[in-house]
């Protein structure tokens, strides 16, 4: 058993206040996620997800608005498209795509925000650590 | 309305659609489509002869619902403003068979002309409000209760415009055969707080269905029945309203009606309408025969406000009204600086919140033009000129159409820039970054947050 180490690119109008919903509404969930706030989950490029991998972490939650929702107008549909190509590309270079996890978590959403974390945390822990990988 | 009309800074372009918006805050350039109504706005003083004299009658009346009719020269209704009808192209019979020019011969300022053709309107403006408002609860998506398919089964504007002393029955309240209806059931909360149609409250109904209620005892002084699942007397007034009612007889049910049918049990229920509910206080299901049913049809978003937000700029929240920036400090404003809302397109709401909103929505307005300066958000995207290779998916990426590509390259408007970076996840030689979140800024956190810390 590991503590795997997750890193969450949250967008600024709805997962991250539904993230601090989870922590206002007092829910438990695992520790083992980190969020970063950017202000829409279309900033969230390949590169940077890969980096994050690259960097040695376990897992990447990226989470971003429902549909129709977006404070952004359309952002979440790039992330949407982007996302599903980049599990092909993680699959074909070797790498579980489950490590990539991508939601939709509206700011009042905060217990779902704690069940995707807490099933989230849980799969990665079935999956080796980043660091033996990349060795 | 009328004083809107008379006011000298104030122009009305009725009949006319906006088509593209462009440009930013201060200097948005408005293409207006002013579409032809075949009758010169400044000739006609809105004397009335054409409509008496137009020989096309019986056209049902969009305004009183299909209950009265107009002709194919018409005022939507008698104190539309501006004053000046229009030639409905479909069953005026000059346009459909080539003779006729009635209006046009009898016309004392001659201002009906049949070659007037849309225009195309440029303007330049400082601010947009955007009030386009709601549409109705279409009753035919809910067939349990009938609508359509039964005798007597109104919505709540038919109702309005049965009862209003202006309309076209003249205030009579009639039945189908012509009775006058003994008993009157009045259904709250069609098509909104219900999961199948609308989950949000259209926070009008439940008011206008007492006033329906009052009116009928008043008018007619039919029974009547109302079927609710919570009261919301919410407004100034409101409460008191309702408690009146309770002593004016008025039968309130706790529960919402079910169905509506004419399949009569008992000998009772012969020829009438049965609705059909659960009375949630005495704890029993009910059937209750009645001449008339009024459905309290909920509020919607416009059906084309898909395309109204595409056109603006404008978010909209998940039941499909128009977002606001934010819902108590910003509730005039959207994401997109100078574009505001007010009324019924940003959420239901009665006339005296709408007033509210548009007063705030004009001083908003007017302060931002008084200003006649305006602070940007310090996130937004930047192009390394060097970099970029004009590829152009970041015009295609921006939700607001923020990027164009000057001289092969890329380059952002700062103004009309919102700082999302949905082109900075799109830009494959990394040539955009966004302020105040740029790469090394999120890599750094994102290193920050994966080190190892050994706990001394």
């Amino acid at each position: 058993m590991y503590e795997p180490k997750i890193i969450g690119y949250l967008c600024t109008y709805c997962s991250y206040p539904g993230a601090d919903l989870a922590g206002t509404s007092r829910l438990k969930y695992p520790p083992n996620v980190n969020i970063i706030r950017v202000l829409c989950s279309g900033r969230v490029s390949p590169e940077l997800i890969l980096r994050t991998f690259r960097e040695g972490a376990d897992g990447v939650l990226v989470a971003g608005c429902h549909f129709g929702d977006c404070h952004f107008i359309n952002g979440n549909h790039r992330t949407a498209k982007r996302i599903p190509i980049l599990k092909k590309i993680l699959e074909y270079a070797g790498m579980e795509p489950q490590r990539l996890r991508l939601e939709w978590i509206s700011a009042s959403e905060g217990e779902r925000f704690a069940e995707v974390v807490e099933e989230f945390t849980e799969t990665i822990r079935g999956l080796p650590p980043m660091k033996e990988v990349l060795r | 309305m009328v004083s809107v009309g008379q006011h000298e800074n104030i122009e009305i372009l009725s009949f006319s659609e906006v088509e593209e918006v462009s440009g930013y805050v201060g200097n948005f350039e408005v293409k207006v489509r002013k579409k032809a109504r075949y009758v010169k706005e400044e000739l006609c003083n809105g004397c009335g002869l054409c409509q008496e004299k137009c020989p096309a009658r019986n056209i049902p009346s969009e305004f009183d619902c299909g209950i009265g009719s107009r002709k194919a020269i018409y005022m939507p209704f008698p104190q539309a403003i501006p004053r000046i009808p229009v030639i409905d192209k479909v069953n005026c019979i000059y346009f459909q068979k080539g003779r006729c020019r009635a209006c046009e011969k009898l016309c004392p300022r001659e201002a009906v002309d049949f070659e007037q053709e849309d225009r195309i309107l440029d303007l330049e403006v400082g601010t947009i409000i955007v009030a386009t408002g709601f549409d109705l609860f279409d009753c035919t998506r809910a067939p349990q209760y009938g609508y359509g398919r039964l005798d007597n089964v109104l919505t709540s504007l038919e109702f309005e415009r049965m009862i209003n002393s202006q309309g076209p029955t003249g205030g009579k309240v009639l039945l189908k055969d012509g009775r006058v209806p003994q008993s009157v059931a009045i259904l709250h909360c069609i098509g909104s707080r219900d999961e199948n149609y609308n989950e949000y409250c259209s926070r009008v109904c439940c008011m206008y269905s007492l006033k329906f209620a009052h009116l009928v005892r008043d008018s007619i002084g039919a029974q009547v029945y109302e079927l609710y699942i919570d009261m919301r007397t919410f407004g100034k007034g409101y409460e008191e309203f309702y408690k009146r009612l309770m002593k004016e007889d008025v039968i309130f049910i706790r529960g919402k009606g079910a169905e509506v049918t004419d399949v009569a049990e008992r000998p009772r229920e012969e020829g009438k309408l049965i609705v059909k509910c659960e009375d949630t206080l005495l704890g029993e299901l009910r059937r209750i025969p009645v001449d008339m049913v009024i459905l309290s049809n909920g509020l919607e978003p416009r059906r084309d406000a898909t395309q109204t937000a595409r056109l603006f700029g404008l978010s909209r929240s998940r039941d499909g009204f128009f977002l606001e920036k934010h819902p108590k400090l910003a509730p005039v404003e959207t994401a997109s600086d100078g574009i505001l809302i007010a009324g019924a397109c940003q959420g239901p709401k009665d006339i005296p919140d709408t007033v509210a909103q548009a007063g705030a929505a004009a001083a908003v307005a007017l302060s931002m033009m008084d200003m006649g300066k305006w602070t940007l958000e310090p996130s937004i995207a930047q192009v390394d000129v060097e970099r970029c290779s004009g590829c152009g998916e970041c015009l295609l990426a921006c939700p607001y159409k923020a990027i164009e590509l000057v001289e092969g390259r890329a380059q952002v408007s700062e103004t009309l820039c919102k700082g999302c970076g949905t082109c900075v996840g799109h830009c494959l030689p990394k040539a955009i970054t966004l302020l105040h979140f740029t790469d090394e800024q999120l890599v750094a956190e994102m290193q920050g947050a994966l080190l190892e810390l050994e706990v001394v």
